[in-house]
């Protein structure tokens, strides 16, 4: 990113692209990755509501994947997963293996 | 006075909803108040307007150039964000007046503990005295997380931080934290509540009263940071529901003076040990000897459930 001279600042120093933050991808954070196991999952959302980055995918009501741009690996999808018949629909993996 | 009466809140028909909070922000892996946040835009269907106080959620959803919000949004420094909310408010209800703007809109003030119970105090007492139509909500994660986990007055008793270490002298903080969400009812406002984000739809539903009210409204969330609190990433929900399992953060509402729990576990009240034994910041607590020290949490959490149901019964006529 180009850093900008007092000039080109906007005004007051607002920033008028809501929500541009999605640009600045956090995926890189990760060193757990969630992995998706949709035989077992029963489209509860829950992992959509308490995800803290927004990086849980929903498309028609359901749940379709991880936005790995941004999701920073912290586990708490699978930890509230309740998956199918105990068997966890989200599992964390190590990154790059 | 509900003003939107729809069909029953579900994640379904929440998830056809656009996120505000977008992905990409700077806050810890696994924090919290995030979620919060997401649960509470989710919850408005009118344009809103926040103020936001310095602190974790302000300035890691805020980096220039940018920004994590998809709704207006104002920084605030550490103490005002009450005020400036209030400034808002103030002018919108102007314009409405002078017939420059026509949309009805809401207002929030989003403060962290620090911001809200210590410093920010008197901006948020007088804006609810003044009777601003606002909702002001404290994430409360229990210290200034942001600057390095000090205490704040609503650190937990015993909790270690870096100003009350827990060493050879003190065994973490000394005192009993400060119960705002009841100093805030005194202040008869027209809505005061207590949340927590496991429960999304108790705590979505308060933010629709809150903000369908008529006159000012607080509302306390329990804030898990794991940075602060010792504990994982991946027990936030987990943490958050445990709070409220063992009543250390009771969920419970005050609207118009009358006080209603929202949820009581009765015998399924677990003890607070629970919840503390997975923080790292109350590890030395269940060192030998602390014993005492255990007991006197126990003690403080029951004396405020039972006096909270008190409160209760006493308003019920
Ligand atoms: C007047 C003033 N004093 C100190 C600071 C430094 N400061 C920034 S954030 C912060 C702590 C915020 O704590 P809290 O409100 O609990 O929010 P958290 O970071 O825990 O989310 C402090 C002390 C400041 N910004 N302004
Ligand atoms: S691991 Fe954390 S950030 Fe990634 S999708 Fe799950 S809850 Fe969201
Ligand atoms: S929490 Fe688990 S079961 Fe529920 S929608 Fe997400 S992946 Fe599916
Ligand atoms: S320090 Fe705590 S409150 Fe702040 S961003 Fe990290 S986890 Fe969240
Ligand atoms: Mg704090």
């Amino acid at each position: 990113m180009k850093q900008m001279n007092w000039k080109e600042l906007p005004h007051a120093g607002t920033i008028l692209k809501a929500g541009n933050a999605n640009e600045y991808k956090t995926g890189s954070w990760r060193s757990l990755k969630p992995r998706w196991i949709e035989e077992n999952c029963i489209q509860c959302l829950f992992c959509w509501i308490y995800c803290p980055d927004s990086a849980v995918m929903v498309k028609d009501e359901k749940m379709t994947g991880f936005d790995y741009d941004h999701c920073k690996g912290c586990g708490v999808c699978a930890m509230e997963c309740p998956g199918k018949k105990g068997s966890k629909a989200i599992v964390m993996e190590e990154e790059g293996k | 006075m509900s003003t939107t009466q729809e069909k029953p809140m579900t994640l379904k028909s929440l998830s056809h909803k656009q996120d505000l909070l977008s992905g990409g922000h700077r806050m810890c892996s696994g924090c919290g108040a995030p979620t919060i946040v997401r649960q509470v835009l989710l919850a408005i269907d009118e344009p809103v307007v926040i103020a936001n106080a310095t602190g974790c959620l302000e300035v890691s959803t805020c980096l220039f150039p940018y920004t994590a919000w998809r709704v207006p949004w104002m920084h605030s420094a550490f103490e005002n964000a009450a005020a400036t909310a209030s400034g808002i408010e103030t002018m919108y209800r102007s314009l409405r007046k002078q017939g420059k703007l026509k949309k009805e809109m809401k207002f929030i003030a989003f403060g962290g503990d620090g911001g809200t119970y210590d410093i920010g105090f008197q901006a948020l007492s007088g804006a609810m005295e003044r009777g601003h139509q606002l909702l002001y909500i404290c994430y409360d994660n229990g210290a200034y997380m942001n600057t390095g986990i000090q205490r704040s007055s609503a650190t937990p008793f015993g909790a270690d931080t870096t100003t009350q270490p827990a060493g050879s002298k003190i065994q973490g903080k000394t005192q009993r934290r400060k119960d705002l969400t009841r100093i805030m009812a005194a202040h008869n406002v027209a809505y005061a509540a207590q949340a927590s984000p496991h429960n999304w739809k108790d705590l979505m539903t308060k933010v629709k009263k809150a903000l369908a009210t008529n006159g000012p409204a607080y509302m306390g969330i329990v804030a898990p940071c794991n940075r602060g609190w010792r504990t994982q990433t991946n027990d936030s929900i987990l943490l958050s529901r445990l709070a409220v399992d063992t009543c250390y953060w009771p969920l419970y509402e005050v609207e118009g003076g009358k006080w209603t729990i929202n949820y009581d576990p009765k015998d399924k009240k677990k003890p607070v040990t629970e919840w503390l034994k997975p923080q790292g910041r109350f590890k030395h607590l269940f060192a030998p000897g602390n014993e005492g020290l255990l007991e006197r949490f126990q003690k403080y959490v029951d004396q405020d459930w039972e006096s909270l149901k008190k409160l209760q019964e006493m308003s019920k006529s």
